[in-house]
């Protein structure tokens, strides 16, 4: 148990310190890479919490599909020693203003509500119950969102082509 | 990690970090979601199935934000987020 404590503790330190510093520098390469750590430190944290199946999902799609197109988008529009110049001094002191006052709130609400810990069974979440429930329509199914998600995706594949394909003369 | 995202989306003017800042947004939403499924309501997958579900979203917007991103840069040749001025007239 305590072995899961230090794991969890150091993952979240990844997480705050790489998102932070993916947030805050100045070329945009390291930035990218710096997205890359995050998103393998949270799909660390869902191996922890024993969602195997999710953190593959993590692990493949984000951090290899989205981070590789992320950065051929940088390396096609930008130049690797590109350094982008410093933010506008008020727009930096609002944003941190805001976002350290919203995330007061947040931890303020979070110290002061009492969760009820679960006395449920647990469900097993292998790949079997996974795909039981997203296909079954009655209760505990989720083919709807199935549906409409996978339509989602085809509009959104076929419109991105449609978008970065070169126009044609008329 | 949701604020950091919120920062970096109101801080940045360059197109692509605005993207990156919403992928962080989105990560942070999504582990939120598991954790509470696991913890409070371990004999459900209501989070989980959530959490999928925003993967998926965010994949799809990221390939279509990078198109848009692409042609933006061809019209323009820069990925500043307000030099792209010219839709606004």
């Amino acid at each position: 148990m305590s072995l899961h404590i230090l794991m969890f503790c150091l993952f979240s330190a990844i997480i705050i310190v790489f998102s932070v510093m993916s947030v805050l520098s100045r070329r945009i390469l390291r930035a990218a890479v710096y997205l890359l750590f995050v998103l393998i430190a949270t799909s660390g944290l869902y191996f922890i919490l024993d969602y195997h199946f999710l953190a593959g999902v993590q692990l493949t799609i984000y951090a290899g599909g989205i981070v590789v197109l992320i950065i051929f988008s940088i390396l096609l529009t930008s130049h690797i020693s590109y350094k982008f110049e410093k933010p506008n001094k008020w727009v930096f002191l609002a944003a941190l203003f805001i976002a350290i006052s919203g995330s007061a709130i947040t931890i303020w609400s979070i110290l002061n509500f009492e969760f009820k810990a679960a006395t449920n069974p647990t469900i097993p979440s292998d790949v079997r119950t996974i795909g039981l429930q997203l296909v079954e329509s009655g209760t505990n199914g989720y083919a709807l969102p199935f549906e409409v998600i996978s339509l989602l995706l085809l509009a959104a594949m076929i419109g991105s082509i449609i978008i970065a394909k070169k126009e044609e003369k008329i | 990690m949701f604020f950091i995202g919120v920062f970096g989306f109101i801080v940045r003017r360059n197109l692509i970090t605005i993207l990156m800042a919403i992928e962080l947004i989105l990560n942070s939403v999504n582990l939120n979601f598991v954790t509470f499924n696991r913890y409070l309501y371990p004999d459900k997958l209501e989070g989980h199935f959530f959490s999928i579900i925003v993967i998926a979203i965010a994949a799809a917007e990221t390939s279509v934000a990078i198109a848009l991103i692409i042609n933006i840069y061809r019209h323009f040749a820069s990925i500043e987020a307000n030099k792209a001025k010219q839709l606004k007239y």
